[in-house]
């Protein structure tokens, strides 16, 4: 089997140049949002969905023959493809480059996101704007696989700015509703705070080096900056800066929630596996500058670590299947800030891998609840699903299990351990003792939205009368995705030894064995006080309606009341001052000046009679009073 | 020269002026409008060659030239004009023709 794996590989490599293939990566989705966006309407639902699916699907091949030849030949590649602006020294190119974390990523947005396009044409049948919907998503993963094989930073913020718009376009996909309207304006303001500061980074990495190129930014920075200088650290932070907005970290994490106004699909693919994690992939990307920046590298971690304990104890007092699954994201992309934080690049990346299969895999599932409970998706009103919904309660449990970081079965474990192993080898005990309470949490939030949606009885007649999802795309999917959330899917190593530096824990075990026994410890025992809390005594499931649980509930409910306080520091005083500046003073003057002229010009238009005898007896009197003055002037002289 | 004095073809000057001028202000037929317009300009007419001959100079003959071509080409499209209006309106009766108003 596996020389057989290797024949094949070397085959490939031989007859078809990688370099070739490399941008049918990003064409064909780029092809299939211009058929859809030019048909005008006139495809159906069934030709819209195949050309949406169908260029993923064909992305998702090119992909995987792409894989095989790097599996033979694991150097990176780069491409040309022409120059793209040419100023002066500022000649960026639109070139791309493939290494491991290239690939990795590649693999993830297209084979993930190819599963998700076919859930998403059984999610949205019978929905209005199919062709808009698979538009929107064709070009998202366009603008997404350009920010991953891009070489350089302005290309690489191209795709950047293009995953923002499609993910402004798909929160607000049902505009009829205008709350989803605003949801789509907060994240892409929100967002859009983070890019700025990602903008003034590369210009500041710009005037400094002179190259946008990163292989170039990476080799230039060690000899240009020592440790530590302050330049570096301020680079480093404009960077993280804009991982933070992408990526739903503290401080600017609010849109995240609010996101999940969004189709189902949509929260799976943008705001769980690819779009969020492209903040990890920059630092990651990155590295050579952070790794010269130690405080704004620990800040990262600091930041991670704190996300995840808030995203942790919200997700708890939720009531929405999407946005208890939101908070989570926040959370589990806080474990990856972590990672990255203690200079572990490599196990960042790979529990983003992992957590884009298991999350990816739980919004599915979700999205099967929703549409099954005709789009009832509040916990507190389904329950008592996992009879009529087996498909969905297993990639609940699957999901769900890789998620808490369930010991040796689940894909979450591996990765998950690895994270707090490395914070341990780092002697970071402050970051390890939040991921373990993140743990517990994790643990217990997972147990509770899996209990209150499927357990129990059903609350509602949505729910009494849930319709089974059928078929190849209701179903594929979400078996794929289930089989990748499990220990099988942690198998898959992301070749990224050479493009990434070994983290602190690598060659050192001393501590390995006892670390993992923790970890474990820690996810079952939060399994176990969850089947307790929310299992045997149900009341826990409801939110408190007196004394300090109440208190807690609405404070973790308002997820620590983040949007109240940003509400009346800044969005508060901005429209204050729009409204002062609205009806300002000199305003006022030029308002007044401009009535008198009106008033004036009204007045003129009285004399203009048509009468033509009228304008000559005009005339002949000013003429008069002319001459009659000069006459007196002249005299006085 | 001992001919007629500059004052008296002056003040002849003037009163045509006055008339023609009176004339445009208070007729309403067209074709009296526009022979006191041309009275008006004859009295115009008449002071610069009064002047001329009072002070010895050709530029007042000079000016006449332009003032009688410049009056044939306003009786030209006066006349134009004129014929225009009756066609519409049936009247030489110049109030009628005061519809563009401010």
């Amino acid at each position: 089997m596996m020389e057989l794996l290797t024949t094949l590989s070397t085959t490939v490599s031989t007859t078809l140049s990688t370099t070739m293939l490399l941008p049918l990566t990003f064409l064909l989705p780029l092809l299939g949002t211009l058929i859809l966006a030019f048909s005008r309407g006139t495809l159906g639902y069934r030709s819209s969905a195949l050309v949406g699916v169908g260029s993923i699907g064909l992305a998702a091949l090119v992909t995987a023959v792409i894989a095989l030849g790097f599996a033979a030949d694991p150097a990176p590649q780069n491409m040309t493809l022409w120059t793209w602006i040419s100023v002066g020294d500022f000649t960026p190119s639109m070139g791309l480059a493939l290494d491991g974390l290239a690939l990795t990523m590649l693999g993830v947005i297209t084979g993930v996101g190819f599963f998700i396009h076919l859930f998403a044409a059984w999610y949205m049948r019978g929905e209005e704007g199919i062709t808009r919907f698979y538009t929107y998503m064709n070009l998202f993963v366009f603008s997404m696989v350009l920010l991953v094989l891009g070489d350089n930073l302005l290309l690489l913020f191209l795709g950047w700015e293009g995953v923002g718009m499609c993910s402004y376009l798909l929160i607000s996909y049902y505009y009829q509703n205008s709350a989803n309207g605003w949801a789509g304006f907060k994240a892409f303001i929100i967002t859009r705070i983070g890019d700025v500061f990602l903008a003034i980074g590369m210009f500041l990495l710009f005037s400094r080096l002179g190259t946008l190129d990163i292989a170039e930014i990476l080799t230039l920075a060690p000899k240009a900056w020592q440790a530590g200088d302050t330049t570096v650290e301020l680079a480093a932070f404009l960077l993280l800066g804009g991982a933070l907005g992408k990526s739903a970290q503290l401080p600017l994490h609010t849109w995240l929630a609010d996101a999940m106004a969004g189709p189902t699909p949509v929260s799976a693919l943008i705001h769980a596996a690819t779009m969020v994690t492209a903040g990890v992939y920059l630092i990651a990307r990155m590295h050579g500058i952070f790794e010269l920046a130690p405080v704004a590298l620990y800040a990262t971690g600091v930041i991670g670590a704190l996300t995840l304990l808030m995203a942790g104890f919200a997700a708890l007092a939720q009531t929405d299947i999407k946005r208890v699954l939101a908070y989570s994201t926040m959370s589990q992309i806080g474990y990856m800030f972590l990672a990255l934080g203690v200079g572990a690049f490599d196990t960042a990346i790979f529990h983003l891998m992992t957590h884009a299969f298991f999350k990816a895999l739980l919004f599915l599932s979700a999205g099967a609840v929703i549409v099954s409970c005709h789009h009832e998706q509040d916990m507190r009103r389904l329950g008592g699903l996992w009879r009529k919904l087996p498909l969905a309660y297993m990639g609940f449990v699957v999901g769900g299990a890789a998620l808490a970081a369930l010991p040796l079965v689940s894909a979450g474990f591996y990765s998950k351990d690895e994270i707090l192993w490395q914070a341990l080898a780092a002697d970071q005990q402050g970051l390890l003792i939040a991921g373990l309470v993140g743990a517990l949490l994790t643990s217990l939030y997972t147990l509770r939205l899996i209990i209150g949606t499927f357990h129990g009885v059903a609350q509602s007649d949505n729910a009494r009368h849930a319709e089974t999802g059928r078929g190849l795309a209701h179903g594929l999917p979400l078996l794929v995705l289930a089989v990748l959330s499990t220990f099988l899917g942690a198998w898959i190593t992301p070749p990224l030894s050479g493009v990434l530096p070994p983290g602190p824990g690598e060659g050192v075990h001393a501590g390995h064995g006892a670390l993992e026994l923790m970890a474990a410890a820690t996810a079952l025992a939060g399994m176990a006080l969850g089947v307790w809390l929310f299992g045997l005594k149900r009341s826990w499931l409801r939110p408190a309606k007196h004394g300090m649980g109440a208190g807690l509930w609405q404070l973790w409910h308002h997820a620590w009341g983040f949007d109240i306080l940003y509400d009346w520091t800044l969005v508060r005083p901005y429209r204050g001052l729009v409204a002062l500046l609205k009806s300002d003073v000199i305003e006022g003057f030029f308002r007044l000046l401009a009535k008198l002229v009106r008033l004036v010009h009204l007045g003129l238009s009285r004399t203009q009679t048509g009468r033509l005898r009228g304008y000559a007896a005009t005339m002949v009197i000013g003429a008069t009073l002319i001459l009659l003055s000069l006459a007196l002037m002249t005299q006085g002289t | 020269m001992n001919g007629v004095p500059m004052e008296h073809g002056l003040v002849l000057a003037s009163i045509l002026f006055a008339l023609g001028l009176g004339g445009l202000m208070f007729r309403r037929n067209m074709i009296f409008v526009l022979m006191s317009l041309e009275i008006m300009l004859n009295a115009a007419g008449l002071a610069f060659i009064v002047a001329g001959t009072g002070w010895q100079q050709p530029e007042g003959q000079v000016m006449f030239l332009l003032v009688i071509t410049l009056a044939a080409a306003e009786a030209s499209v006066g006349l134009a004009l004129l014929i225009q209006l009756y066609h519409r309106f049936k009247t030489l009766n110049i109030d009628v023709a005061s519809r563009m108003r401010g």
